[in-house]
């Protein structure tokens, strides 16, 4: 048995118990941020948030979702929106963050690749928060097969249909995947777990790795700088005015997450106009009608946060567009990798790296709008240039990078 | 005495690495589909009834089945591009039965019948009336069900001599 004091405070109890000052310390008050930043520093914040939403809204519809071929598409559409009481509320907020989630998640990447936040011992900070990607995008693809409308039902149909690998045939496997030869019960079931309990478990663990991988590298600044933040912690902690303005780093909690609650404050503000105001952005009009094996909707396209990479898919007969569209879904894992440059720094300090980026941001824009659009005529040639354009900035990447003179 | 760990260590790890393999196979048989699903794998369909250049619609395994009777046109055509071969022959018709999804992705195609030809919206891909591609992304025609010939009607899951020809000659392939 250890040997205990009598506490003289509950935080005395605690601590003695569980650490719980070592941790206040690791954790927030001499976690570092450096001061040079600017409110996209606080989108991880914003997303944290917007999970957090995301989980208690899921929370109430789960309690009147009915994940049977038979009933889901009333207990949503019937029972969820016209006879719980806010059953309306906790949809549309379900729904609005859904769709902002991956805005916010696309603005932190670009951020991350402006500034170089994936260089020089971030490299897992950039690997890590890739992979939150892809399991948010899978959380996404699953969510939206629950209300088993035409789109969901579709959706599940042709994005399951991928893993028969084109010309490999893999049948069984895509068959495995669903419970039957199409999407039906087992497949609705199993995306009903895996959109309550496993995909969640799994963002969740992989939230704690991605803020562990920022622990010891320290969040990027504004310029790339190198800060020694022993000296300037050192100086913050020394608490006199002069030396805290002559640090170059402010504690995280609370300096640091006081800007973030700002930041937050603005941006809930538009979440909760779209909420009450503009949720049919993010409901699709082809769902509302109920599922059907023996119709397609005349037009099939994901939500426009899958469009860049339906966009890669489409253009191309099927097996190079299969190929084309997996490239797509892994390339961004490797830019730590395929960035040669030793340059930590803003884009615009980098020469054609520069160019790079808003082409790529442009690119990836111009694919997402023509996903969205009829594959006929003209739009299919862009989206074809644009898609081609997407692997040729990639191959381009490292060369260009090699060349960069050394800041 | 390391050795002994070793050994210790080395039981452990092989015992505990043979269970979670033997849970992993219990994991993937748990995802197969229910051989109640796998059982309801049979329909019949009677062709009599079926209209000149007039799609019908069926249902097998849960996936929509095309049934076009061709007019004499429609087979002219078909003879010309070597793709009568798609067609199945009952009496002196000819009838394509096919499984109603793309190839490409498995949306349906939609029918028009003045064109007499498929279009799926989905990724613009097209078919003629015997169901054979005419324009990319798809990668062949629509795939021909399981079927076996029983007077106007046909068995569709189960394998007849002309459907295992159709097999046999890369025609279609195995759904």
């Amino acid at each position: 048995m250890a040997h205990f004091e009598k506490a003289k405070s509950l935080n005395e109890w605690l601590d003695q118990r569980i650490g719980i000052n070592t941790l206040k310390k690791v954790m927030q008050s001499e976690y570092w941020i450096p001061k040079n930043i600017n409110f996209l520093w606080a989108m991880g914040m914003v997303l944290a948030a917007t999970f957090g939403i995301l989980l208690v809204s899921g929370i109430f519809l789960l309690m009147y979702y009915n994940p049977s071929t038979d009933l889901a598409f009333d207990s949503v559409n019937y029972t969820i929106m016209t006879e719980v009481g806010y059953g309306w509320l906790w949809r549309h907020i379900h729904g609005v963050g859904a769709s902002l989630v991956f805005l916010i998640i696309y603005i932190h990447m670009f951020t991350g690749i402006y500034y170089g936040s994936y260089k020089k011992g971030r490299e897992l900070i950039w690997i890590s928060g890739m992979l939150l990607f892809v399991l948010f995008s899978a959380e996404a693809f699953s969510g939206y097969m629950l209300p088993w409308g035409q789109m969901s039902y579709w959706a599940g149909m042709v994005i399951t249909n991928l893993f028969s690998g084109g010309s490999l045939h893999a049948d069984g496997l895509v068959e495995w995947i669903r419970g039957d030869y199409v999407p039906a019960q087992a497949f609705l079931s199993r995306f009903f777990m895996l959109h309550v309990l496993l995909m969640p478990l799994a963002i969740i663990g992989a939230i704690v790795f991605h803020f562990g991988t920022l622990r010891l590298p320290h969040v990027n600044n504004q310029d790339g700088k190198e800060i020694d933040f022993e000296e300037s912690a050192r100086l913050w902690k020394e608490g006199t005015t002069e030396s805290r303005r002559k640090s170059e780093v402010i504690p995280f909690s609370p300096v640091f997450l006081s800007k973030d609650v700002f930041v937050m404050g603005v941006y809930f503000i538009l979440f909760f106009y779209l909420v009450f105001y503009h949720f049919e952005f993010a409901m699709d009009p082809v769902n509302f009608d109920p599922a059907n094996g023996l119709k397609t909707p005349t037009h099939i396209y994901p939500e426009w946060y899958f469009l860049w990479s339906y966009e890669i898919l489409r253009p191309f007969p099927t097996d190079p567009g299969l190929v084309a569209f997996a490239i797509a879904q892994v390339i961004f894992f490797t830019l730590p990798f395929l960035d040669m440059s030793p340059n930590v720094a803003p884009a615009n300090k980098r020469g054609a790296f520069h160019i790079w980026f808003w082409l790529m941001l442009i690119d990836m824009l111009v694919l997402t709008f023509m996903g969205k659009l009829p594959p006929e005529g003209i739009w299919s040639t862009i989206g074809l240039v644009a898609a081609i354009t997407f692997f040729v900035l990639w191959i381009s990447l490292p060369i260009i990078t090699k060349l960069e003179k050394k800041l | 005495m390391s050795s002994r760990r070793d050994f210790m260590g080395m039981a452990l790890g092989g015992f505990t690495a043979l269970g979670g393999i033997g849970a992993l196979m219990a994991m993937k048989k748990t995802w197969d589909p229910l051989p109640s699903v796998k059982a309801a794998g049979f329909t019949t369909i009677d062709l009599k009834d079926a209209q000149e250049n007039v799609l019908v619609t069926e249902k097998w395994r849960g996936k929509p089945i095309f049934v076009l009777k061709q007019s004499k046109e429609m087979v002219e055509k078909a003879k010309k591009s070597d793709e009568l071969k798609r067609l199945i022959n009952i009496g002196d018709e000819y009838y394509m039965v096919a499984v109603g999804l793309c190839t490409h992705l498995g949306c349906i195609p939609g029918y028009d019948s003045s064109k007499q030809g498929f279009l799926c919206a989905c990724h613009g891909g097209q078919y003629d009336g015997t169901a054979m591609v005419t324009k990319a992304p798809p990668p062949r025609g629509l795939d021909i069900p399981p079927f076996k010939i029983d007077g106007t009607k046909l068995v569709l899951g189960e394998e007849g001599p002309e459907y295992k020809k159709m097999l046999a000659d890369g025609t279609t392939m195995k759904v």
